[in-house]
């Protein structure tokens, strides 16, 4: 497959407190970002299950998103720090499954940082497309080795 | 409760691999509570082979349906139709459980989706501990409630083994030694009398050494 005029899909998933305002405020503030990202408000990365990003890659995204408050200031206290443990545990599946685990990310930004919400997107964006689409080439899982962080 | 935890996905795929119709049939008891085999993770698992067989080029058609007990018919009736559907059965209930549907299913191919580990306990969030061996003659009542055949290392009796270092068990020092549990909670209760009583060797006859076991209640027969 012509990787070179290859377009991610990339699904994020944004916290209705921080990622989502940050990405309206992107917006307000007229800052470009590449149109890959689809845009899911969740009311707290903490509602994020593995089963979300597991069905978000079976749809066919070639990467997914996860977008959260800074450490400390979820504003249900704990979320963030769920759905970080959760994407670390879909990053093992994914990568048992085929899939490189960089096609899945966790960042934090916060409501007023619009400019750090586009460089996440940009970099995100960026990743994927040099990882190609994600079902183009075979991998088994043997030929895959690397710990994940 | 039976804790049981997931086969890797590159494990499973290789089972797999020489079917195309593959239901992942979910157990809604033990396993659901030990977040391995419940609805939940039968959608995870599922994902995950579909997602392994469009990367390796495989023809994985996977089917999902999650039942409230597989070591029972009443319930294992309601799986019939998705079961004749597939080519193949992955369960994801406990060994009981994927004996119960090959049993009853015996042209279908039946395996196992966990490893089941064993008899225990939710102890905090995300941490299930081993607490009874099923070794088929309790002896709890002796020790306070605390099972020295499956929570010492050695199975001692007639503890301890002198090992231990501080309160931690010398086979693994991550777990607390079950001989210093059992004498602080016989002093609680006022029961430390009890060890001085020597336990004579167990008779292991009614744990799995005897072959497999069997219940029977005449009374509950029909």
């Amino acid at each position: 497959m012509n990787t070179n005029n290859f377009e991610p899909k990339i699904v994020a998933f944004c916290c209705h407190y921080c990622a989502y305002a940050a990405a309206d405020l992107a917006g307000s503030g007229r800052l470009q970002y590449p149109p890959n990202i689809r845009i899911v408000r969740s009311p707290c990365t903490g509602r994020l299950e593995i089963d979300f990003f597991m069905k978000a890659f079976e749809a066919g995204a070639d990467g997914v998103l996860v977008a959260g408050c800074e450490e400390g200031s979820c504003h249900f206290k704990e979320g963030n720090y769920l759905a970080k443990r959760r994407v670390n545990t879909t990053r093992q599946l994914l990568l048992e499954a085929g899939l490189e685990p960089e096609r899945l990310r966790m960042v934090n930004v916060s409501a007023a940082s619009s400019q750090k919400f586009v460089e996440y997107v940009r970099d995100m964006v960026e990743t994927v497309t040099k990882l190609g689409p994600a079902y183009s080439k075979k991998i088994t899982p043997k030929e895959q080795t690397g710990a994940i962080k | 409760m039976i804790v049981a935890e997931r086969k890797t996905i590159p494990e499973l795929v290789e089972i797999l691999k020489p079917h195309k119709k593959i239901l992942v049939l979910g157990c809604g008891t033990c396993v659901t509570v030990c977040l391995s085999g419940g609805e939940r993770e039968v959608s995870i698992i599922s994902s995950a082979l579909r997602i392994a067989s469009r990367v390796q080029g495989l023809s994985f058609e996977i089917d999902e349906l999650t039942i409230e007990r597989q070591c029972d018919n009443i319930f294992i009736e309601q799986a019939a139709e998705a079961i004749q559907r597939a080519d193949a059965v992955l369960s994801t209930a406990c060994g009981a459980g994927v004996q119960a549907i090959a049993e009853r299913f015996p042209e279908k191919p039946v395996y196992a989706g966990l490893n089941t580990t064993f008899i225990g306990i939710l102890e905090d969030r995300g941490v299930w501990t081993e607490k009874c061996a099923a070794c088929g003659a309790c002896i709890l009542h002796k020790y306070g409630g605390i099972c020295p055949v499956t929570r010492c290392a050695k199975h001692m009796l007639n503890g301890p083994c002198g090992g231990s270092r501080e309160d931690r068990c010398e086979v693994r020092p991550d777990r607390p030694c079950a001989w210093q549990l059992i004498y602080k909670r016989l002093k609680d209760i006022n029961q430390l009398d009890r060890l001085k009583e020597m336990e004579p060797a167990k008779n292991w006859n009614p744990s799995l050494s005897g072959g497999p076991r069997m219940l029977i209640r005449e009374d509950h027969k029909i």
